[in-house]
């Protein structure tokens, strides 16, 4: 797992703020004027652009994890044939591209397993951890060696290669479940804010009773009722932390809907849902933005200890919180396997704590300087 | 576009208006029985100060009054077109009044600052609004609005199309305000104090795009101000408005030349002068009564050089008393026919001049015959 002090140096950071990963995404192009201004203020703060850095760090490491780590190479001849089926696996990792490519030769997973099938002197690039998270070597709970940089765990897999795949869930959970946080919040606080009496009324008491729910409990509970599944998780995860989102949803619609530029647009002759999702939101997207950065690293935490107690990623899956569990059962026999994904946890909710925090601050107007 | 006595055809008519916000305070009846007409290339304004229900007029007559604010009776006719019967405004459920506003009566505000949506670009808006009415394309929509850009003053339009409204000064904004406003040609335009947050130089400039466009498009124009100056310039017809009534109507030039309610006399008289100017400016004392406690009677006695003279005045003549303010009993010069707590009428005292004073010249004959606007 790559440290921050690392990434600091070489902060390889999007053009863009992170603008949200999930929700509307087409209304990029309109809101650029204002997203480049805030880019400038958040460009400012040290620590942000670390969390930042990292988060992107995470996310590449995520995408690319078939090539950094896995038990298939890269590129490799096999009875004549040039394949690079860990190229073919990041690829079907991409939702649509998957099933267009599936059909494709050259894109079908590898048929054969490299390890085994491919001769001793054979033309092969492998990954940088040769090791699938799944796949079991003769020597188990080994401490980190050269061929085993963070060691194995009990049934002998290469503990880095499942760090690397463990990176997935929880960018995925991340992005999963405050996506659909997002998107509920803001259809269900927006026209609360925008159109205040009852509707006002009855939103705000399910928000109130839905922020009641301990979320943590639900979702055990939920799991124990159904399957113990990554996508239960995100959604009940989701399904519980919209209210954030929708209560700040909410005031900014009704801060904003008495602004003139709204009765400029209704005289104008725009209804409500036009005003509400075209001018409106791209004006209070703000804090939700900061909302949905500290959701991300609240989701990762609850994953992680919901696969910790084995609710979550099923074994042997890999994930931050399972590899943890693991290594907690035999902290006696095996200490170092407690590290890495307590390293890896930690470093991602900071990273993106300080991301919202960093935010918060480039949005908010009271700190606003002649950006 | 002119019938047979020369006029031109009416565009849109305010019939008795009443527009009320029902608040804790009480019924604020911010709009009183308003009647008036705008026509076809033609430019009324509704002059009056702050708070005296010209922004409420001009909100109901799109139907965009806030909440607690309701309209309560009266007609608003838009004569789409000339040959057909008026529509009603008030009675066109709202989906109808979605196309009617921003296609057939247009507003701008008062802020240009604030009334451009800050994210997006000025070309983006108003080619929304392009799209919204005529449905094009969104490259057809960007076209036409560069080149309504263009049309009311913009230099190098399709680069300034792409820039953000805090990249515009105000005067360039209020243009881009009036180039949304005129983009789907609509046939009445009401504009809100729309040169109120602008220096005077830029002011002259916006009215005389605005006289400029009305006459290549046979537009009526509703001015909304409280500068007499900006009348002056624009004007074809002016109503003064008062605590929610309008007191007097007439053409500009009646206006200037013969004010007769003792309200515009004020105004007229707190207007500063180049030529000739001696001593302080007079002004109107006191200021415009809170609408949820309008004095009885006429609303403007508390204020009224008429009443106030009079008090002063032996109490010995028969004159009916119509109001009063604390302990001192106010009357008018000669008394009202009405009952205590009854308004002035507006009625015509001369041809073409309306007026809501007892005390005006010719009142009581326009009274007696009945004839009342």
């Amino acid at each position: 797992m790559a440290s921050p002090e690392s990434d600091a140096a070489a902060t390889p950071v999007a053009p863009h703020p992170p603008v949200a990963p999930t929700g509307p995404a087409d209304r990029s192009r309109a809101g650029v004027g204002y997203a480049r201004r805030v880019w400038r203020r958040f460009r400012r703060n040290r620590r942000g652009l670390i969390g930042l850095g990292v988060i992107v760090l995470l996310c590449v490491l995520a995408f690319l994890s078939p090539i950094i780590a896995g038990r298939y190479p890269i590129v490799c001849r096999h009875e004549g044939r040039l394949h690079a089926p860990a190229v073919v696996n990041v690829l079907h990792q991409i939702p649509f591209v998957a099933r267009l490519v599936q059909q494709s030769k050259p894109f079908r997973f590898a048929g054969f397993d490299a390890k085994a099938a491919l001769p001793e002197d054979a033309f092969a690039i492998w990954p940088l951890i040769p090791y699938g998270p799944l796949e079991t070597t003769q020597q188990s709970q080994q401490s980190p060696s050269r061929e085993h940089w963070l060691g194995t765990d009990e049934v002998g897999r290469d503990i880095a290669s499942r760090m690397v795949h463990g990176a997935v869930v929880s960018v995925k959970v991340g992005v999963v479940s405050m996506g659909i946080a997002a998107l509920l919040g803001i259809v269900i606080g927006g026209p609360a804010g925008y159109f205040g009496g009852w509707t006002d009324a009855v939103v705000s008491r399910l928000i109130e009773i839905v922020m009641c729910f301990p979320v943590f409990f639900l979702i055990l509970s939920v799991m124990v009722w159904l399957e113990p599944d990554i996508l239960n998780v995100m959604v009940v995860i989701g399904l519980t932390r919209w209210t954030t989102v929708a209560r700040y949803t909410r005031g900014e619609f009704m801060r904003l809907k008495s602004c003139d530029f709204v009765s400029a647009a209704r005289a104008a002759g725009a209804g409500p849902v036009r005003i509400m999702f075209r001018h409106l939101l791209p004006n209070s997207l703000a804090p939700v933005l900061v909302t949905v950065s500290f959701g991300m690293a609240q989701a990762i935490l609850i994953e992680a200890g919901l696969s910790w107690l084995g609710f979550g990623v099923q074994w042997p899956e890999p994930s931050w919180g399972n590899i943890l569990r693991s290594g907690f059962d035999q902290i006696r026999v095996a200490p170092y396997m407690v590290y890495p994904p307590c390293v890896a946890i930690f470093v991602a909710v900071l990273s993106y704590n300080l991301v919202g925090d960093a935010l918060r601050d480039a949005v908010d107007p009271r700190i606003h300087d002649q950006a | 576009m002119t019938d047979a006595n020369g006029d031109n055809a009416p565009l849109l008519e305010v019939h008795d208006l009443h527009t009320r916000f029902h608040t804790e305070e009480g019924v604020v009846p911010a709009v009183d029985g308003v009647t008036w007409s705008a026509r076809r290339g033609e430019t009324l304004a509704i002059v009056g100060e702050s708070g005296c229900g010209k922004s409420v007029t001009a909100l109901s007559i799109m139907r965009l009054i806030p909440p607690p604010g309701r309209i309560v009776s009266g007609r608003v006719l838009l004569y789409e077109n000339p040959d057909k019967p008026p529509t009603d405004v008030l009675a066109l459920p709202e989906r109808r009044m979605r196309g009617i506003r921003g296609n057939q009566i247009a507003m701008i505000f008062q802020e240009p600052m604030s009334s451009l949506n800050p994210v997006f670009s000025i070309g983006d808006q108003i080619a929304e609004a392009v799209a919204l009415h005529q449905g094009l394309r969104s490259t057809d929509a960007m076209d036409a609005a560069i080149d309504m850009l263009e049309r009311v003053g913009i230099a190098a339009a399709r680069q300034r199309s792409r820039e953000y409204p805090h990249q515009m000064s105000g005067g360039m904004r209020q243009r881009v305000m009036i180039a949304m406003a005129l983009c789907c040609d609509p046939s009445l335009l009401i504009a809100d104090e729309p040169t109120t947050a602008l220096d005077v130089t830029v002011q002259a400039q916006i009215l005389d795009l605005l006289r400029d466009l009305q006459n290549k498009r046979d537009m009526g124009i509703v001015i909304i101000t409280h500068d007499l100056g900006v009348v002056a310039q624009i004007a074809d017809h002016v109503c003064v408005m008062y605590a929610g009534r309008i007191v007097e109507r007439t053409d500009v030039k009646e206006l200037f030349k013969n004010p007769m309610h003792p309200y515009t006399i004020g105004l007229l008289e707190s207007l500063p002068r180049t030529v000739a100017h001696s001593g302080r400016l007079k002004c109107i004392p006191g200021s415009v009564p809170n609408p949820a406690q309008f004095p009885e009677g006429c609303r403007f006695h508390p204020r009224c050089p008429l009443t106030r003279r009079l008090a002063d005045e032996s109490p010995a003549r028969p004159r009916e008393e119509f109001g009063s303010s604390g302990d001192v009993l106010l009357r008018c010069v000669r008394g009202t026919p009405n009952a205590r707590g009854g308004q002035p009428d507006l009625l015509e005292v001369r041809p073409g001049h309306f007026v809501a004073c007892w005390e005006s010249e010719g009142y009581d004959a326009a009274a007696g015959s009945g004839r009342s606007s």
